[in-house]
């Protein structure tokens, strides 16, 4: 959930409504004169709020603006989980942002802390997805930015999201071969619920792994696509038993139900399980 | 330390609004303006003079309008305010 990072109150508050991430704003919700404010309080609020298990990012500015230099030093030294790259093009970009996390880092004593996650918003960061995705071992995940991408591409959003697809397709696969996450764009308009569903619903089915969104009115939407419904759990659950077991007596392959289970298989019992933790619907207990 | 007319923070609920201005005579002279002042005002006043006096900032009028912010935006905006009042950033 993004969250202004020149706003305290909603900067307290975000967590209360359970987002799976807080992603603090240093960029585009800031005016130029104020980002030296907001950089200090994202810096306050990181160090001493206590957001549970609430994953951190921080957006900073570009690294070739007078701020972004400034936005890593100050986010890394609250102990950020997560810095969001905007407008990421190349992979060397994010090479530039990694050595500014060592530098940093190395002086702090906590080398390797810090993730990085690439917002992708333009037609150059859309061919370059796979590049920007494996520049470094700290990337955990790239985002499509869509306003920015839709400006680039001489068109405009739709509710249907057309013009969409390829870049949302690019990013999807180009995280799955990184191994990291694919995060979609916003969905801006807060009296459209229907259509923001529907948005949802058809970057789950293209792959994403979740949703940016700009209001805690967004939350429950998106975990209702997302939550697996009872009937997948409960077969996940007969599945990774029945491989756990048949691993046990060292079998690679298995029957449940009288259908082969092989490796997709229990990748996608996994990945259901996963969701249904993320959901709330089931604990890490009911699975031990 | 010199230091000239400076202003950070907003008066939106959550926050406090801090100004820093050169002060003639020796000390931190705080006006605090607070709905919770009756509480929480020695606290407030506390936060502002560590985090000046953290900064290498002695002398100087501060007045503080505060809308309910907690501790560590009352630090953020003191030290931007110090920041803005000094010309010297806080970070390399």
């Amino acid at each position: 959930m993004f969250v202004p990072g020149n706003n305290p109150a909603m900067m307290q508050d975000a967590f209360i409504y359970g987002p799976d991430s807080i992603m603090l704003d240093l960029e585009d919700s800031v005016t130029m004169a104020e980002k030296d404010a907001a950089r200090l309080l994202v810096h306050h609020a990181l160090k001493t709020i206590d957001y549970g298990n609430t994953e951190m990012v921080v957006r900073i500015n570009p690294l070739n603006t007078p701020y972004g230099k400034k936005d890593v030093e100050a986010v890394i030294k609250a102990g950020v989980h997560v810095i969001r790259m905007p407008k990421t093009e190349t992979a060397d970009e994010i090479r530039e942002l990694e050595a500014e996390i060592e530098k940093v880092e190395t002086e702090l004593g906590c080398l390797g802390r810090t993730q990085i996650m690439a917002a992708i918003e333009s037609t150059l960061g859309v061919i370059n997805a796979y590049d920007i995705a494996t520049a470094s071992k700290r990337m955990m995940g790239i985002a499509l930015g869509a306003e920015d991408y839709s400006a680039n591409l001489k068109t405009q959003r739709t509710p249907e999201g057309m013009e969409l697809l390829l870049a949302r397709q690019t990013i999807v696969v180009a995280a799955r071969a990184a191994g990291i996450d694919a995060l979609d764009t916003v969905y801006s308009n807060l009296n459209d619920m229907e259509t923001f569903r529907k948005e949802v619903e058809l970057i789950k089915s293209l792959g994403f792994d979740g949703k940016s969104i700009i209001n805690p009115r967004q939350i429950e939407v998106v975990n209702e696509v997302f939550a697996p419904k009872e009937k997948e759990i409960q077969k996940s659950l007969t599945i990774l038993a029945a491989i756990k077991e048949a691993e046990k007596r060292g079998s690679g392959v298995i029957a449940v139900n009288g259908k082969m289970v092989d490796r997709p298989v229990v990748i996608r019992a996994q990945r259901t399980i996963d969701l249904a933790i993320a959901s709330g619907i089931l604990t890490k207990e009911d699975i031990a | 330390m010199e230091i000239k007319n400076a202003v950070a923070g907003t008066l939106e609920s959550g926050d406090i609004q801090v100004m820093i201005a050169p002060s003639e005579s020796k000390g931190l002279h705080i006006d605090l303006e607070s709905s919770v002042a009756f509480q929480f005002g020695e606290q407030i006043k506390k936060v502002i003079t560590e985090t000046l006096t953290g900064l290498g900032i002695e002398d100087a009028q501060v007045k503080a309008s505060d809308k309910g912010a907690l501790d560590c935006t009352i630090r953020a905006r003191v030290t931007a305010a110090a920041v803005r009042a000094t010309g010297k950033d806080v970070w390399k």
